[in-house]
C-alpha cells in the first residue's frame, strides 16, 4: 500500500471486514479497526514519512483461534519500549504517544520486529470459544 | 464521513458543534482550526459539543489535548459536551476523562464556565 492517508482509511475498512469474517462482535471489531489504524498511522506517519517511495505491507490472517494482522514499513525502524507511558501523570497531556497503547488495549498481543529495512507489527486477536461456537452452529 | 464543524453563541460560550470523525488529516485539522480561529478572536470559553463525533483517532485525542491546554494556556475554559460511547470509553481508557471537564446537558456545561 502506498504511504498515504488514504492508505490508513482502507486499512481499517479492510481490518473490519476481515474482523467481521472472522466472527468477531461489533465492540471487538471496532477495537481490531482501530489497533490496525493506529499500527498502519505508524507505518505511514512514523516509520515511512509519507515517503511515496516506500510501501507498506499489510496482511490478515485467521489461523485456528487466532486472527493475526502483520503491517510492515519500510522505515528507519523504531524501538517501542522507547515511546513514554501514556498514561503516566508527566505525560497525560502530550498531544502523541498514544498509538502503540491502543493497540495493546484492544488486541491480545502486540509483537515488535526489526527488518533489515522498516519494522513490522504483528496484531493477534484470539476468537473467544463462544464465537467459534456460534460459528460452528451457523455452518 | 469527514468532520464538520459550526459554532453558535450562548451565554458569552462559544458551543462548538463538531460531527463526524476527528482522525488524522481533516477531522483533526478543522478543530485544531476552529479552535485556533475562537482564541485568535478572544473566545476563551469554548464547549466542544461531541454528540455527533462518531470515532476518535490517537491524533483526534491527541488534537483535544492541544486545544485544552492552548485554550487554558490562554486561560481560558474549554469542555466537553455529550460524549458517545465510543469516545467516552476511549477517554477512560486514555486516563483523560478525568483531565477534561465533560458534561452531559448543554445548560449545566454553560452555567459551569466561570463568569
Amino acid at each position: 500500500m502506498e504511504s498515504t492517508l488514504d492508505s490508513v482509511n482502507k486499512a481499517e475498512e479492510m481490518a473490519d471486514q476481515a474482523a467481521t469474517q472472522a466472527g468477531f462482535d461489533e465492540d471487538v471489531r471496532s477495537g481490531i479497526a482501530m489497533a490496525v489504524r493506529e499500527g498502519m498511522i505508524n507505518a505511514v506517519l512514523h516509520g515511512n514519512k509519507y515517503d511515496p517511495g516506500k510501501k507498506v505491507n499489510l496482511t490478515f490472517e485467521h489461523k485456528g483461534p487466532e486472527f493475526i494482522v502483520t503491517i510492515a514499513d519500510e522505515g528507519n525502524g523504531f524501538m517501542p519500549d522507547e515511546v513514554p507511558n501514556p498514561l503516566a501523570p508527566e505525560n497525560l497531556l502530550k498531544e502523541s504517544g498514544r498509538g502503540i497503547f491502543l493497540m495493546r488495549t484492544f488486541m491480545d498481543e502486540v509483537r515488535f520486529r526489526k527488518l533489515n529495512a522498516g519494522t513490522e507489527i504483528t496484531l493477534i486477536k484470539r476468537i473467544q470459544e463462544s464465537e467459534l461456537d456460534r460459528q460452528e452452529a451457523s455452518t | 464521513m469527514s468532520m464538520k464543524a459550526s459554532t453558535r453563541q450562548v451565554d458569552g460560550v462559544t458551543i462548538v458543534d463538531l460531527s463526524g470523525r476527528i482522525t488524522l488529516g481533516e477531522g483533526s485539522v478543522v478543530l485544531r482550526d476552529t479552535v485556533k480561529d475562537l482564541l485568535g478572536k478572544g473566545q476563551k470559553k469554548i464547549l466542544l459539543n461531541l454528540g455527533d463525533v462518531s470515532y476518535i483517532d490517537s491524533s483526534g485525542i491527541g488534537e483535544l489535548v492541544s486545544a485544552f491546554t492552548s485554550v487554558r494556556n490562554q486561560g481560558g475554559e474549554l469542555k466537553l459536551l455529550h460524549l458517545t460511547k465510543k469516545v467516552h470509553d476511549l477517554l477512560q481508557i486514555t486516563k483523560l476523562y478525568t483531565v477534561f471537564d465533560v458534561k452531559d446537558d448543554e445548560a449545566g456545561a454553560i452555567a459551569a464556565f466561570g463568569k
